[in-house]
């Protein structure tokens, strides 16, 4: 077939097959698949049993060993096709649109993150971090807002835990452990031993957070995005971050960088739709489709500036109330004593949120990792809504 | 006629794999053939993910059948320890056993030990029976259910095809089992799995292999019916559904008309038969109201 001797070619002029095909990898690896020196060992094992001049062959020996989720099957398609140059014979593989990266800028320092703790900025002392806590994200000079960054990054994203279904053995009281029991008379020869007991152990409950990245939220994002980093950081297994504007795009593993300034840089290369509108109600059924929000903590940041149809919104979110654990709006505007939830979007998922908490100052972020830890949050009078299912 | 079992190293290529699956009435795309042939030539565990109902665990009771092995299952979930996956110590017996000893008067301890410690007290759990039992297909089903802790059992399980018991030493697969793992993909499982997998995401299938599924698995189905079936199916995965249905749920439905003796889909029938396909009545609805229960319904 063409690919096969589009393979044979490239090994023509080049160093050899086995070069030609680690040359694929690399240039996997360049478009974002984690095609590592393991799975390009995997990758030429298959090759072995398979026709290597067959570009069908070669097309499933590569997708069956270098990929890893369905996410990078468009990547391994376009680049299949890019590397051996005959794209005749490899059909598209999934329906799903392609996603584009593209540099973008970040509302602030256009891309460019400086690192937290910059030498020529001081720390800043008690009382003016006391004024910094309470101001508006959105009104901070650059220099308080690196320093506003810099306390977000000491925040601690831990959170309630839940109980396991795995036991783990207890001095004090709980279940008789009677494999433990036995096997500690057995060591004794017999003899009754003492009683060996077990509990359920406890596991971080799952956070799954979604970040508005649209364009009303622009003077939001960026620290709604160094919030999210806090809590991956914090349990970097228990928690899901996706940004939402025109589409769901997961972005846990951009901010599994442990410093804030790359964790930024490669969230703004990983979402494709900064500052364009927000499709809220399509994205929740996106997300109840994917990732299992059961029994999970969900975070909505976002304004509720829906472009979607309100109604479709309200849907996904009683689906999203009745699996979640809880339910955390997080509206930046909400911080404004005048602020009255009017928006269409707001009010269709109202009632299905369990808090609807403000977003907008330091102070904010930690009332609300305060409200993930399993403290209540500090409320004002009439600015808590409470209502719906509670799980 | 073709043999309907044979060895692994009978399978040659890629085609006679195809042609052995279409004999167990499994009708598989080239990418589940090419797949499933390098699992079972490279000993290398298959991890199929892909939404529910595509015929992930299908496919693992076929290769079973094939191969004429035993499929040994472990069905995930959140808590599932060693002692249920790998192998547990028959307390009991052990104890008994120690109780008739002291009654015979026994009194070499360090023997005593060895002698409570010793195969025959041990329970195989799956992981342990599919090293054991040759050939076996292994079948760890729905792994994004389990918890990161027994990951960390099954790594070591499919590096190097060997447990080791504490007591005894290690246990080794003479010849490794065919390992088939699936996931619906509910959360990501750790990369260091799915590295020493093969991977493959299976799509729902086309509309002309799926009407040849539902023909070849419900011989009584006309293909008249099987295509109205397929053809609605196929709508309802565009239709952006909370659980779009998959063959089995197609399966299904088309069973419960040729129950009901139709013999092609007619809206009445169909609307009757719902529950065989949706299991929401949120997606109940949206199908109703898109019209895609009528014969051409939903096109434009």
């Amino acid at each position: 077939m063409a690919d096969g001797v589009a393979v044979a070619r490239r090994a023509g002029d080049g160093p050899g097959p086995v070069a030609v095909l680690a040359g694929f990898a690399r240039a996997l690896r360049a478009a974002g698949v984690a095609a590592d020196h393991h799975r390009t060992q995997s990758f030429l094992a298959a090759l072995g049993h398979l026709d290597a001049a067959d570009g069908r062959d070669v097309y499933w020996a590569g997708r069956l060993t270098l990929c890893a989720g369905p996410d990078d099957l468009p990547r391994y398609d376009r680049c299949f096709a890019a590397y051996f140059s005959a794209s005749s014979a490899v059909r598209r593989v999934r329906g799903t649109t392609v996603s584009v990266t593209r540099p973008v800028a970040t509302p602030y320092g256009g891309g460019e993150q400086e690192p937290a703790g910059e030498p020529g900025a001081p720390p800043a002392t008690a009382s003016e971090i006391e004024v910094l806590r309470h101001r508006d994200v959105a009104r901070m000079s650059e220099a308080e807002r690196r320093e506003a960054h810099r306390l977000l990054a000491l925040l601690r994203g831990t959170r309630q835990p839940r109980r396991s279904r795995r036991y783990r053995p207890s001095p004090h009281g709980g279940a008789t452990d009677a494999r433990r029991t036995v096997r500690e008379i057995l060591r004794h020869g017999g003899a009754p031993a003492r009683l060996r007991r077990r509990v359920r152990g406890t596991r971080p409950r799952r956070v799954v957070m979604l970040v508005d990245v649209s364009g009303s939220m622009a003077a939001y994002a960026d620290t709604l995005l160094r919030f999210a980093h806090a809590l991956v950081r914090a349990e970097p297994r228990a928690t899901e971050v996706f940004s939402v504007g025109t589409r769901l795009t997961r972005i846990t593993p951009a901010l599994r960088h442990r410093d804030p300034g790359l964790a930024m840089d490669a969230c703004s290369a990983a979402i494709p739709d900064w500052s364009g509108g927000t499709r809220l109600g399509e994205e929740v059924r996106a997300l109840l489709r994917l990732p299992d929000p059961r029994g999970a903590i969900v975070v909505i940041a976002s304004d509720g500036w829906e472009r979607g149809p309100a109604d479709l919104l309200g849907a996904q979110m009683a689906r999203l109330s009745r699996l979640a654990r809880r339910v955390v709006w997080v509206n930046p505007h909400k911080g404004d004593p005048a602020y009255r939830p009017m928006t269409a979007g707001i009010r269709a998922a109202l009632p299905y949120v369990t808090d609807f908490v403000a977003g907008h100052s330091l102070a904010a972020y930690e009332a609300l990792a305060a409200l993930l830890a399993g403290d209540r949050p500090v409320r004002r009078a009439g600015t808590a809504r409470k209502e719906g299912a509670d799980a | 006629m073709l043999r309907r079992t044979t060895t692994i190293s009978g399978i040659d290529a890629p085609a006679r794999l195809a042609e052995l699956l279409d004999h167990h009435d499994y009708l598989a795309d080239e990418g589940v053939t090419t797949a499933a042939y390098l699992a079972l030539k490279m000993g290398r565990p298959l991890f199929l993910e892909g939404e529910a109902g595509v015929g992930k665990t299908e496919l693992a009771k076929t290769l079973a059948a094939i191969l004429d092995a035993p499929l040994i299952r472990l069905q995930c979930h959140e808590g599932l320890d060693a002692a249920q996956a790998m192998y547990d110590w028959d307390f009991p017996r052990q104890l008994l056993h120690l109780k008739a000893a002291e009654a015979a008067g026994v009194a070499d301890v360090a023997a005593l030990e060895g002698e409570i410690y010793d195969r025959r007290f041990l329970i195989a759990r799956p992981l342990l029976r599919a090293l054991e039992t040759q050939p076996s297909v292994l079948l760890v089903d729905e792994i994004d259910r389990a918890d990161d802790e027994f990951e960390a059992f099954l790594l070591e399980v499919l590096s190097d095809f060997t447990i080791s018991v504490p007591e005894i030493g290690t246990i080794s697969a003479a010849t490794p089992p065919v390992v088939v793992l699936t996931s619906n993909r509910t959360r990501e499982v750790h990369d260091a799995l799915k590295r020493r997998c093969l991977y493959h995401w299976l799509e729902h299938p086309g509309f002309d292999r799926e009407v040849a599924i539902l023909r070849r698995r419900l011989p009584g189905c006309a293909e008249r019916l099987a295509a109205d079936v397929a053809r609605a199916a196929g709508r309802m995965r565009e239709a952006g559904l909370l659980k779009p249905p998959g063959v089995a749920e197609s399966l299904d439905w088309t069973e419960a008309l040729l129950t009901l003796g139709a013999a092609e889909l007619d809206p009445a029938l169909a609307a009757a038969t719902l529950g065989a396909v949706l299991k929401h009545r949120e997606d109940q609805e949206t199908v109703r109201a898109m019209g895609l229960l009528t014969p051409g319904g939903g096109r434009g």
